[in-house]
Order: C-alpha cells, then structure tokens, then sequence
C-alpha cells in the first residue's frame, strides 16, 4: 500500500553492529500470528530485547536511552532467512525509515523498497565509521539524500553514494508502490497470460 | 545462437515487459499461499477494491502455525486458529483451491506442490516463504517474496523482479555411506557463508546431483536460501520426469508427450556463461552438523568448532555471540556432547524418502532415554505411505513420536518447541537463536544423523552407529 514519501532524512541513528541478524531476531515467528499489519514494532527484536518475564535486557541498544532516531547501521549481512515481510513492517512500525548495512540480504531488501523503508548499502569502511561516529556521539546526525543518492555523516561531512534502480527510487520518492505500477499495465499482463 | 543458461531460457520466457534502469514485470506460473503471510495482502486487495485476477493460478494450504495433534478439532490457540479461518474466508470468497487441514492432500506447502504435480519443470513458482526455492528441483524458477509481492501476484499475476546474477555450483563423483544430500548442501554453505550466494540464482550440476532422488535433490534446493541466493534449481531429466508422471496434475496422454519434449529442451547450453562458477568434490563430504546460530556456521560431525584465529573486531564479537547462545567454546569437539530433542521433518527433509531412512536406521533399536523424537510427516501423504509401509510401527517401536503434518518444530509458531537451553539435532533448515522456540539450541545435521543422535543420545556420526 502506500507509504510516505521519502526524499531527505537527517536524524540520529542507532547501532546494531552484530553480523547476520536474521529476520527471525527482527520479529521471531511466534509473533506473526496476525491478520493486520500493524503493532508489530511492539515485537521488534523481542528475544533480544526483553527477558522471558518481559522486562527489557539492559544491554541491548533500543533499550539504551543514548541512542535514537530513525535509522538503524546494522552490521553486515542484515535481513537473512525468512521472507517475510513482517520484518520490515515491524522495523517501519517501531519508526525506523532507513536501514543502513554494508550487506543485505536480497529478499529482505526488497520487502524494504515496497513498503518504504528505505535500504542503504555502504562499504564496509564506511559503515566502520557510521558505527564509530554513533558511538563516540550518539547525538551525531546522518543525512540520508535520496534524490542525490549520498550518505553523510554531517559532523565531519563525509559522505558515500548508494546506488538504487530509478524506477525503485522513483517509486520511494513519491511514495508509489508497484502494484499501481502492474495495474496499469493489465492489458499487456492480460495478454501474455492468454499466451501461456 | 546466444548459448543460455537454463535459468534464463526460464526467466526470459516470463518476461512480459522490462522496465528501464529498473527491474523486470516477471509473470508468474503457479503461486502458493499459507495462512501467515496472505491475511495482509487480500486485506490489501479489499482496501484497494480489486480481486484476485487468476484464481486458478493459487493454491493454499494452512501449515506454519498449525498444530500436529488433534487436526480434526477446532484450533485451540486463538490467533492461529483467526489466521487459518482467515485463510479459509479468503479462498472460499475468491474461488482458491485450499488443501485444508485433514484433507487428503494437506500438508507442508513445499511438500505438497510436487506431490500433486502442481510444479513443473520450466516454470516460475512463488509463494511468501524463502523455502519456495525447495521447487527448482524440478527444474522451475521458484523463489520466496514477501506480503506485498504476493498482494501483487493475486491482483496481477507478476511481481517487479531484477534478475539476479547466476551461479553454477557443480558437485561430482560419487558420496560416500551414510553421507546424503542434507551433507551436501550443509558442506557448500559451510564452504561459502550463509551470504555466499546473495544476488545469485543457483544452478546445481555436475553428476552426484544428477544421481540424487527428487526428494533429495529438493532438499538441496530448499536450502538455496540459507546461502542468500534467492532460489537454486536443477535441470529436469528422466528422474524428473518419473517423479512427476500420473501426478494429479501432470499433464496427460498427449499432452504428457508434448511437455516432456518440451522439458527436455529445459538446459543450460554447453558455453554459456555464469557470473561465478563453484565446484566440489563428492569425496570431500562427510555428515555435517551445525554448531552455531546461521547455516553457514557447519561442520563435519567429527571435526571440532573452528577457533577464532584469524577473526577481528564485529565478527569475532558476532561469532562469541553465537558460541555463547549455543553453550559451546572454540576449539571443542561436537562428537559426544548431550542432545535433548531430535525433530525429523520441515519442507527439508519432511518426505517419505527422509522418513524411511530414520525408520530403517532405527529399526529394531530404541531411542536414549535422554531424548524426545518428534517425527512430522511433511503432509497427509506422507503421513499414509508412512504408515502402509509400516515405518510408523518401527519408529514408535523405537520410542519416536509421529505427529501430524505441518511445519511444527521448524519455526515454532504452534506448541511444538525445543524448551530454552535444551539442544535439537534438527532435520530442518535454520539454527537461528529461539527459531525452534525462545532459547533453543538447535543443530541441523540430515536425517540418518539424526537417527543416530536418537539412538545414542550424543551428537554421533551415522557411520560409528550403522557400519552394518
């Protein structure tokens, strides 16, 4: 469905530079017994970020008051295993906007794009320095340019591009989803079916 | 003429339009939808005030969250039994065709495509489950997609996809005893990471592939996705085509000759070129296990956990994590260590094959004391041949307990969870912290591992166990 739009994005961010987080951490599969979208922030990296009686674990960063804001670094890797799309929506609903990562998994990365969490793959070296910049301030502010497609750290002023596909970043920019793309386009789908 | 891959030959032929500097609208031949990731997109579809374009190109089955005993009553955790309704609700009002729970062909979505002959070679398959990737077996693109692609495929029939890059992973010679297509596919994403294959779509080839059953040759490609690539596939042949004749909905009679000329042309060109090409060698593979908390973190059953010499910074830290979650240290062997649950099923190893294979290696032995055995057939089907070929008798002689069919213990999402801190040897396909439940550790290792992990109790390689 739609989203918002998504063009410029400063704000703080919080760190999670543990490798190969799968989308099991991110919303474990007990929790996606559902059949709405919405209040799965409440569940975001649940094992890891409560006990089993429910108190938050002390030593996990989104129970850290330091750090905020609406973009996660995360460490290489970032999204793996199951598809599904609750992930993103339980990262979206929580408030984050853009994930960054020196690596994302494929399915994940998508699930991402179409429901307007936007997916920022950086080097490895500058994801060393996003997460060295975060620690050593926490109240640093990343600015995520999409129309100019550059990461920068505003403190220091060192910037990365990203790449994504035009039509995706069209898409993002305007807050479009595919599938308005697909249903205009149900004559040619139409067609191709018949041919099947 | 281009010498193509048989991925492209596939992908190429579902191509309705390319988008430019952008990704491809990539028609779709069969969808498959469970309970836990369609309520949203046909909820969707209603907010939008649209149908389902294809009713006939979708088939359901209720399988994550479902309990395996006492199928025939109502569900009793609320949540899951409003998810199952919901599903139930949604095909009856769009005209889907549901396998539902206790009809003749219910049972684990990847099990039950290929039991019907619903997947064919040639085709493009998706459903909201990475382990979609379990039906390029058949020589089909089939790949997992989230909520939003399956609102997509229901309104439109197509998904916006990029291609992936290609990658050819060839395995030759002949594999040893008591090493199987689990070993096999645990040792390549032990040799290239659990991300070793992102962005790539995989071929497998080479002649130890070719000679794999096409219940062994689906548990390779289920696994695809636990090396980040987004499917796996293997060129059709005449195991494929035995497989697949007199299946309900296998072509017949002329149509039946037609598709298989049409399938034999399902190949990959000699020249044609992949974006990265892997090979290995049958010989090297020995039963596997794992010992982490990401697939990629396998090793042979008699080898010790590899130590953190070499490692720095994030991924010493993430690799302590993991070591820590599972109770064990660098160096360590596995081979002997206490195990407490073994689970024999999941889309990976659920099929008859996996569970006449436990049953022989069992037969006439009881499991240890120390052990809980859960055995859940991959569907009803299953669950019958189990039965009419007398495997249940042997394994309940031995002290397993067979429950009925879903994707159980896999994930956890219904009451069948290893408690925390307990260790499964596991037949499924992720060792991810709490994946079988909050706190449990779990090791995937191929089915006879885990015959022989029941038997002794400890962590045991399958040869020590049944040299005869």
């Amino acid at each position: 469905m739609a989203y918002d739009k998504f063009t410029i994005l400063r704000d703080t961010a919080v760190p999670l530079p543990t490798e190969n987080v799968d989308t099991d951490q991110i919303i474990p599969a007990r929790f996606l017994k559902a059949t709405e979208r919405e209040g799965f922030g409440d569940n975001l990296f649940r094992d890891w970020r409560y006990d089993v009686e429910g108190n938050p674990k002390k030593d996990f960063v989104l129970n850290d008051p330091t750090y905020s804001g609406k973009i996660l670094v995360a460490g290489k890797n970032f999204g793996s295993g199951s598809s599904r799309e609750h992930a993103v929506w339980a990262l979206y609903d929580y408030g984050f906007r853009c994930v960054v990562s020196s690596f994302f998994a494929d399915i994940f990365k998508n699930n991402c794009l179409n429901i307007g969490v936007l997916p920022v793959t950086v080097s490895p070296e500058f994801a060393d320095k996003l997460f060295n910049a975060i620690e050593g301030d926490p109240k640093t502010e990343i600015e995520i340019n999409l129309p100019e497609q550059k990461i920068k750290l505003l403190a220091t002023g060192e910037s990365e591009s990203f790449d994504i596909n035009e039509y995706k970043k069209a898409n993002m920019q305007n807050g479009f989803d595919d599938i308005d793309y697909l249903l205009n386009m149900s004559s040619e789908i139409e067609a191709f079916e018949a041919s099947k | 003429m281009e010498k193509t891959t048989l991925f492209d030959k596939i992908w190429d032929s579902h191509v309705v339009k390319s988008v430019p500097a952008g990704p491809d609208v990539f028609f779709i031949d069969k969808h498959f939808i469970h309970e836990v990731t369609s309520p949203v997109a046909f909820l969707n579809l209603e907010k939008r005030g649209i149908g389902v374009k294809y009713p006939h190109r979708t088939i359901a089955t209720p399988d994550h969250n479902v309990p395996t005993i006492d199928q025939d009553q109502t569900i009793k955790d609320k949540l899951s039994r409003m998810q199952v309704e919901r599903l139930r609700q949604n095909c009856a009002k769009y005209g889907i065709e549901l396998h539902d729970l206790g009809s003749a062909h219910h049972g684990i979505v990847h099990v039950i495509g290929p039991e019907l002959g619903v997947t064919q070679p040639g085709m493009t398959i998706v459903c909201g489950d990475s382990h979609t990737s379990t039906h390029g077996a058949f020589g089909a693109i089939a790949f997992g997609i989230g909520t939003s692609e399956v609102e997509m495929v229901l309104a439109t029939q197509c998904i916006m996809q990029s291609k992936p890059k290609k990658m050819r992973i060839s395995v030759e010679g002949e594999l040893g005893k008591g090493v199987t297509s689990k070993d096999i596919i645990l040792y390549i994403i032990s040799k290239i990471s659990a991300a070793g294959a992102t962005g790539y779509f995989v071929e497998y080839a080479g002649s130890a592939i070719r000679n794999l059953s096409m219940e062994a040759r689906m548990t390779i490609c289920n696994m695809s996705i636990e090396m980040g690539a987004r499917g796996g596939l293997i060129a059709p042949d005449e195991t494929t085509f035995a497989f697949l004749k007199g299946k309900q909905y296998a072509p017949k009679g002329e149509d039946w000759d037609k598709a298989v000329a049409y399938w034999k042309t399902l190949k990959t060109d000699d020249g044609a070129v992949f974006d990265k090409e892997l090979h290995f060698d049958a010989a090297d593979i020995e039963p596997m296990i794992t010992y982490g908390t990401n697939p990629g973190m396998g090793i042979k059953v008699k080898d010790s956990i590899p130590t953190t010499d070499g490692m720095e910074g994030s991924n010493k830290k993430s690799y302590l994590k993991s070591l820590d979650y599972m109770g064990f240290l660098p160096g360590e062997p596995v081979k002997g260590k206490q195990v407490d649950y073994v689970f024999v099923g999941s889309c990976t190893n659920g099929r008859i094959e996996d569970i006449r294979a436990v049953a022989q290696f069992v037969k006439g032995k009881k499991k240890a004391d120390n052990i809980t055995a859960w055995i859940v057939p991959g569907s009803r089907e299953v669950e019958k041949l189990a039965h009419e070929e007398g495997l249940v008798k042997i394994l309940e002689e031995a002290g397993f307990e067979l429950r009925q069919p879903g994707c159980s213990a896999c994930l956890a999402m219904n009451d069948d969870k290893i408690p925390a801190g307990k260790y499964a040897v596991s037949t499924s396909n992720r060792n991810f912290e709490g994946r079988q439940g909050p706190g449990a550790r779990t090791m995937l290792a191929s089915p006879l591992t885990v015959a022989a992990v029941a038997v002794t109790g400890r962590i045991t390689d399958p040869r020590e166990v049944f040299e005869n």
